[in-house]
């Protein structure tokens, strides 16, 4: 489709602005306070380090100290009484040795003879009846192992994970054909999600049998299948009850599911509670990161700043094992090319194995890392051309009507156009670029600029993944005329437990406070889904809108009086009465999952970020001093929380942006503690100005898309875009740390990475005659990889769908 | 079996009587405890057998200027520094560097005699200590001796101190006309270790403005926080100008070995160490 260079096509309908939220007293009436808020701020929350069982132990894990071995043996000093040491190796493990998830290769624990893959890796389990007892326990346990070669650069590795292929058009004619081609190479790092609260999970057995683990977690029926499968257990045997939990951001998706295994393997042999609570140094080191990325871009582009052809490769560090490395794959593919209309697009993503700690679920789940690099590398094609990053993103962001790599027709509730107008107006983008300009030649120790970002965010799961999972969520009337929100969806601190009965009692025509909320117990509550892939407000969220619907309309019919007059009497007359709603799939949504073809996602958010910062020219220091993040949401429900989910999402991201960095020595965490692995405080926090849009989605009866992974995705580059019109470099890897930027102004090679390769990382060149076809610089990846030693599931795994 | 996680802790009220215990050996001297603390796991450092609790020792409180002296007690928390009037006229750039120390929490707690006794190489508040001439009390049953900053880290976390030694006070001599100068770079604007600190110290030569008494200490550019004893001989007697700022800098750059570890790179210390000693020489030049 062409289009003129200046047109903003008007969106079909206008999306509006929501201003933020007045600390005006008719805002904290208009939206209810944060549920579970009054318990947190007074101590009563209890999280699960506060819970007291009778008689419980401390379990502790024993972990390896190689990335790659043969475990020989596990020796036990003989000068040591073991008899008050409770041991659990995995030949204990009643069911399989798998934590299940996506792929059957991550061991609940090695066992003799087995692989290690990577370090921290759990090999044994202790327990003791108090933690000095177990602390020298665990110090009189050796790992007798042989080493095996490891692998630590996934370019270097051979064992692919997932691979993903999107083609669209002919991208190798589309830049033959272009008079501009612009390449560039952009890595990213492993990120912590460092919630506040550890991992932590308490195990008791239960009369029938089986277990009940109470604990820190995301997702309760991960971690009930996780169980079933690895303790063999029935349903109703495992049983999972979140506790209040203190943050999440995906690093409590899946690890989880090995804590919750290991306290109850514990539990089970002791016939005890045992309480499984990492310190911060164990979590660190043990638990999943965002996966580091490599991504290859060629753009061809005309002279006159048309996006005909992206070329992008994907490279993501997998790590160990699968855990839910394909759906990040997945995602950060799908989401590689930014959110710009281009004819002919050509997408690989691999992900490849290597001898370091798994990788996994980190908000954005792949999207920040390719849209880091999409965004840098439109910014830079705007400086090849000599056009502004805004008016670049004018011509090619999206429309409606516009179709994705995937060949996905974009419908409705595209508002690229809006979020980048709104944000670069309130932070005065174009103003302060010029005046910036024009002020840069007076001398001075500092330097300041501006930058740009856009992205988009596919709301909810991959494809037909919410078909497969077919969540179901529940209200019940109970028989005292009560009214309760049955869901697995579970309060990380983003909201989960407010915004359900906001949504509910809108529904039912009653108050907020008049709709209780379940607690998050398998054995109590259907299963809503994992939450996670900002899917609760938008996915569960509409599907209790539905069952709230049908209770009123129940209701209302049998006493034909308006449900908020009627309810109380109808179920004193009647009994209780429960709606459990399965999701239904959206109208006209298909993907082919083979293929990767048609609707990659039912709807997609939408954010713009503006980054100011300054940058110390004698020690590269930044100081991101500002950012305007707006984002189309949909539908806000709660302004306050959404607001929040947008401020923490760009501190997250100024943190991947500029600080936050994992330094490994032999596949081991360097900087595995607080005092090392260091994240913005608030002294380092921009101003943060949170817009919020909203183009509703018709697909949800509250126009709902989602917004927490969604600022995430666009303050990263938008700060590094600012430290180039600060500095005038490009720092091409994540974080651009003042190490990175003064090698960058000296000239010199900046900190080495494996496998980079400073000064052919990127380039733009004119495409003469035929596009030169030189020296690749880049190593050379295996074209035709040897399948991974533990194949995917075939299962069908509706996660592999995300 | 000693218990890992909570050694035995001793809490004496009279210095002979912490003298005493220290002299018995394994005691190892909390005050602030942010050091120490997180030391108890055995993870990080070896862990103290046994504590000894040196916050009831009230002799080591205070600040005070005694003759030509500042004189700082042992038990002196960064907070304390921060808001001391005393130390804002006589040693501002103390206060400057306390101030960047951990964040409100840590100051509260962690004291000057900690971060002496510790001998981090990246200890905020030594590089000044060293700039200042400063000399450090210890004191034990046997005696009290002071002994010269300069002559105290002697090696990788290694003091001067015997193991039966406190220490007591830190003493500054006042000197007319000294200015110091205090920088940290540090990878977040608070609770961060350094990675490189730095002071400077010199005495204004009235009409000439070439600088006197020139002192320059760095700390995370050795294993120990060091004197930039050939950068200080290019500065003495010279004026603070661009031709001297280029010879210093070119000084400075021999004479520090910072290393890679997992805060920063040697070849980033390197060149912000001497980056930042150009521009406080430019700046104090361009007064």
């Amino acid at each position: 489709m062409k289009r003129a260079s200046t047109r903003i096509a008007p969106p079909s309908r206008p999306a509006e602005r929501v201003a933020p939220a007045a600390p005006a007293l008719a805002a904290r009436t208009a939206f209810p306070l944060r549920r579970e808020g009054p318990a947190k701020l007074t101590g009563e929350a209890r999280y699960a380090d506060d819970l007291v069982f009778a008689g419980a132990w401390y379990g502790a894990t024993i972990r390896s100290d190689d990335p790659h071995a043969t475990l020989i043996a596990i020796d036990r000093d003989p000068d040591f009484d073991w008899s008050r040491v409770l041991i659990v190796t995995a030949d204990e493990i009643p069911g399989e040795n798998v934590v299940s998830l996506i792929s059957d290769d991550q061991p609940v624990l090695v066992p003799v003879g087995g692989e290690i893959r990577h370090h921290a890796e759990p090999v044994a389990l202790l327990a003791a009846a108090d933690r000095s007892t177990l602390h020298a326990a665990k110090r009189r346990i050796q790992l007798r192992t042989e080493r095996l070669p490891a692998v630590f650069d996934p370019l270097a590795s051979t064992q692919q994970i997932a691979h993903f292929a999107i083609r669209r058009g002919d991208a190798e004619k589309g830049l033959a054909d272009a008079e501009l081609i612009v390449e560039g190479e952009y890595r990213v790092g492993h990120q912590e999600q460092l919630y506040i609260e550890n991992q932590a999970m308490i195990a008791l057995p239960r009369d029938d049998g089986g277990i009940t683990v109470h604990g820190s977690l995301q997702c309760p029926y991960y971690i009930h299948k996780a169980m079933k499968r690895a303790l063999n257990l029935t349903d109703a045997q495992a049983v999972v009850i979140q506790s209040e939990t203190g943050g999440g951001f995906g690093g409590k998706e899946e690890y989880p599911s090995m804590i919750a295994l290991h306290a109850a393997l514990l539990a089970r042999k002791l016939g005890k509670p045992v309480r499984m609570i990492y310190d911060r140094h164990e979590d660190i080191s043990a638990t999943t990161k965002r996966h580091p990325a490599i991504v290859r871009h060629r753009t061809g582009v005309t002279r006159d700043g048309e996006l005909v052809a992206q070329e992008i490769e994907v490279v993501m560090d997998g790590g160990a094992y699968a855990t839910l490395t394909p759906v990040v794959l997945s995602r950060g593919t799908i989401h590689a090319g930014g959110p710009y209309r281009c004819e002919n697009v050509t997408i690989t993503g691999r992900a490849m194995a290597t001898n370091t700690p798994p990788n996994g679920a980190f908000r954005g789940f792949g999207a920040p890392q390719t849209e880091f690099a999409a965004e840098m590398q439109v910014n830079r094609i705007a400086e090849a051309l000599d056009v502004s990053p805004l008016e670049l993103r004018r011509r090619w962001a999206y429309r409606e009507g516009d179709v994705t790599p995937t060949g996905q027709v974009l419908r409705e509730s595209v508002a690229a156009l809006e979020v980048l107008e709104a944000a670069a107006e309130t932070a005065g983008f174009s103003r302060k670029r010029t005046d910036r300009r024009r002020a840069s030649t007076s001398g001075g120790t500092r330097a300041s600029g501006i930058g740009l970002a856009l992205a988009w965010h596919g709301a909810g799961f991959t494809g037909a993944g919410e078909t497969h999972l077919a969540s179901v969520a529940s209200i019940e009337l109970t028989d005292v005329g009560a009214i309760r929100v049955l869901t697995a969806s579970t309060e990380m601190g983003q909201g989960t437990k407010t915004i359900f009965p906001q949504l509910v009692a809108a529904e039912l025509g009653i108050g907020i406070d008049e709709v209780e909320m379940a607690p998050q117990d398998t054995s109590l509550v259907p299963d809503s889904g994992p939450t996670v892939a900002s899917r609760t407000a938008m996915v569960v969220g509409r599907i209790l809108i539905g069952a709230a619907r049908k209770l009123r309309a129940r209701v209302e019919e049998s006493s034909g009086q308006p449900f908020p007059r009627s309810y109380r009497d109808f179920a004193k007359r009647n009994g209780g009465i429960r709606i459990d709603e399965r999701f239904e799939p959206y109208p006209g949504i298909t993907f082919d999952e083979e293929r990767y073809v048609g609707d990659a996602y039912p709807c997609y958010g939408w954010a713009a970020a503006v980054a100011e910062v300054e940058v110390d020219l004698d020690t590269g220091e930044v100081a991101v001093e500002s950012v305007v993040s707006a984002d189309d949401v949909g539908r806000v429900i709660h302004p306050v929380l959404a607001e929040g989910q947008v401020e923490g999402g760009t501190l997250q991201a100024v943190g991947y942006a500029t600080m936050e960095e994992i330094k490994l020595a032999d596949g081991r965490y360097l900087n595995d503690r607080l005092a090392t692995y260091l994240i913005p405080t608030a002294l380092d926090a921009p101003r943060i100005t949170s817009i919020l849009v909203e183009k509703p989605f018709s697909g949800s009866p509250h126009g709902a898309k989602g917004v927490g992974e969604l600022p995430m995705d666009v303050a990263a580059p938008a700060v590094v875009a600012a430290i180039h019109d600060a500095v005038g470099v490009w720092i091409h890897e994540l974080p651009a740390t003042p190490e990175r930027i003064l090698a960058a102004l000296s000239g010199a090679s900046a900190p080495d990475t494996p496998g980079s390769e400073p000064g052919t990382r990127s380039g733009a060149r004119a495409n003469r005659a035929a596009p030169a076809r030189g020296v690749d610089p880049r190593p050379e990846a295996p074209s035709d990889p040897l399948p991974l030693r533990a194949p995917q599931d075939k299962g069908g795994d509706w996660e592999r769908d995300r | 079996m000693p218990n890992a996680v909570e050694p035995p802790v001793a809490s004496p009220s009279s210095l002979q009587d912490a003298y005493a215990l220290l002299a018995k050996g394994g005691y190892r001297p909390i005050a602030g405890g942010t050091d120490l603390m997180v030391q108890l796991t055995g993870e990080i450092g070896e862990p103290p057998e046994r504590v000894l609790d040196i916050s009831r020792l009230d002799r080591l409180r205070g600040i005070e200027r005694n003759a030509g002296w500042l004189v700082i007690g042992a038990l002196t928390t960064y907070t304390e520094l921060r808001r001391s009037p005393l130390i804002a006229e006589l040693l501002p750039a103390l206060a400057e560097a306390a101030a960047t120390i951990g964040a409100a929490q840590i100051q509260q707690r962690g004291t000057l005699g900690g971060n002496i006794a510790n001998a981090s190489p990246a200890g905020d508040t030594l590089p000044i200590l060293l700039a200042t001439d400063a000399r450090i009390v210890v004191g034990s049953g046997r005696q009290e001796r002071t002994i010269p900053a300069t002559e105290f880290w002697i090696g990788y976390r290694t003091t001067a101190r015997a193991d039966d030694e406190l220490v007591l006070r830190v003493e500054v001599p006042l000197v007319s006309d000294r200015r110091v100068r205090f920088r940290k770079i540090g990878t977040r604007r608070a609770q961060a270790i350094s990675k490189v600190v730095m002071a400077l110290s010199w005495s204004a030569d009235g009409r000439a403005g070439a600088w006197r008494n020139v002192r320059l200490a760095l700390g995370s550019v050795a294993e120990r926080p060091i004197r930039a004893w050939e950068t200080e001989a290019i500065l003495e007697g010279a004026r603070p100008d661009e031709e001297t700022a280029e010879r210093a800098v070119a000084a400075l750059a021999a004479e520090i070995h910072p290393i890679d570890d997992v805060r920063s790179t040697a070849e980033y210390r390197r060149a912000v160490a001497t980056r930042v000693l150009h521009r406080l020489i430019r700046e104090e030049g361009s007064r």
